[in-house]
């Protein structure tokens, strides 16, 4: 199964149950503050999801590693080659 | 720890590995296309770092008709450094990426295959951990061994002003919506630093059907479809292409792209 058709069984399986509960739809006398709690979920989730996600790459962001020792290192690395491959006859 | 300290540990501690018995044998692929400065370079610091650990290894250097020269270069580093160990497969035109490692594995005689970029921008002292996570050890035996900018002591260096903020949040929002779709169980998709055994590297590329990065993307998401094992090394990337703007609106758009097929295809 593709992650798209995941996702559409997932979001079937949920809207329906959702469907179910906020709508009453089989009838089952559910009490209120049942329908009441699950109408906004779809939202508050969306919602929910939404500031996870800006929090979580906000995080990554933050944190993302410098690298500066790298750097410096094939900074020096490439000094040497230069030199080296001159000696060897390399035209530049 | 930071894998650049393990990588120069690895590297320095470790006399001829037991595995050059074996016959284990390394081959380099590297596409280039402008790669005049940098070419000399990068294959220097490959010399060196295999020379100096005792490693069999060969560089194939994979040209797209570049018409800085590159051609030329490579045939002088050809001279200087043996036909044994520098393989030249030049292509006509810019053909891509998938191609060109299928017309470099043609002619690779390793039973690894490591891909880089030939712009410096990977450092090559990480593929000694690279070798490390292959070889066949309790822990090892990757069939893919992957260098991720995104885990432990992984980054970038070279975003500075002003893509400070930019670059990072954008490659960081694109990799969590990556995740979030694809769930690949790889924290970097798009990196092209990598180990493959050269058996599964010929497997992925004849399945792999996108261009340019998403390439490198789908690589990985089907390597896990396939059940191969896929390690992960942190690695850092220096961006050495400042002034260019890499985050054009055809990027992203063909970014998006690419993750909405593999979402839909796989």
């Amino acid at each position: 199964m593709t992650k798209l058709l995941q996702w559409l069984f997932g979001v079937s399986l949920l809207g329906a149950v959702w469907a179910l509960v906020a709508f009453d739809l089989l009838e089952l006398s559910l009490p209120r503050t049942y329908r009441e709690v699950a109408w906004p979920m779809p939202l508050y989730l969306l919602v929910s999801f939404g500031c996870y996600s800006l929090a979580t790459v906000g995080y990554r962001v933050a944190t993302f590693n410098d690298c500066d020792e790298a750097a410096r290192e094939l900074q020096e690395q490439i000094k040497e080659a230069k030199e080296d491959l001159r000696k060897k006859g390399l035209k530049m | 720890y930071s894998s650049l300290e393990l990588s120069r540990s690895v590297f320095t501690s470790h006399p001829v590995p037991a595995n050059r018995a074996n016959g284990d044998k390394y081959s380099v692929l590297l596409p280039t296309y402008n790669e005049r400065e940098n070419l000399p370079l990068i294959v220097w610091l490959l010399v060196k770092y295999f020379g100096e650990s005792g490693y069999n290894y060969e560089i194939i250097v994979i040209d797209d008709g570049s018409p800085d020269g590159t051609q030329e270069v490579a045939e002088q580093l050809q001279k200087i450094y043996g036909d044994d160990k520098i393989l030249l497969r030049p292509r006509a035109n810019k053909l891509g990426l998938g191609t060109a490692y299928i017309h470099g594995m043609k002619h690779a005689t390793g039973n690894f295959v490591i891909i880089m970029d030939a712009d410096l921008s990977h450092h090559v002292i990480y593929i000694f951990i690279f070798f490390f996570l292959s070889r066949k050890q309790k822990e090892g035996d990757y069939d893919l061994v992957s260098g991720t900018r995104y885990l432990g002591s992984g980054g970038v260096y070279g975003w500075d002003l002003p893509f400070l903020f930019i670059s990072p949040s954008f490659s960081r929002g694109a990799n969590f919506l990556t995740q979030v779709l694809l769930r690949p169980g790889a924290s970097d998709l798009t990196g092209s630093f990598r180990l493959y055994k050269k058996k599964v590297l010929e497997s992925l590329v004849e399945r792999c059907v996108s261009k340019g990065y998403v390439f490198q993307m789908e690589m990985i998401v089907r390597a896990r479809q396939l059940n191969y094992t896929v390690g992960e090394v942190p690695i850092s990337f220096v961006d050495r292409v400042y002034g260019e703007s890499k985050l054009g609106g055809n990027e992203i758009v063909s970014f998006v792209k690419g993750l909405l097929t593999l979402f839909a295809t796989t």
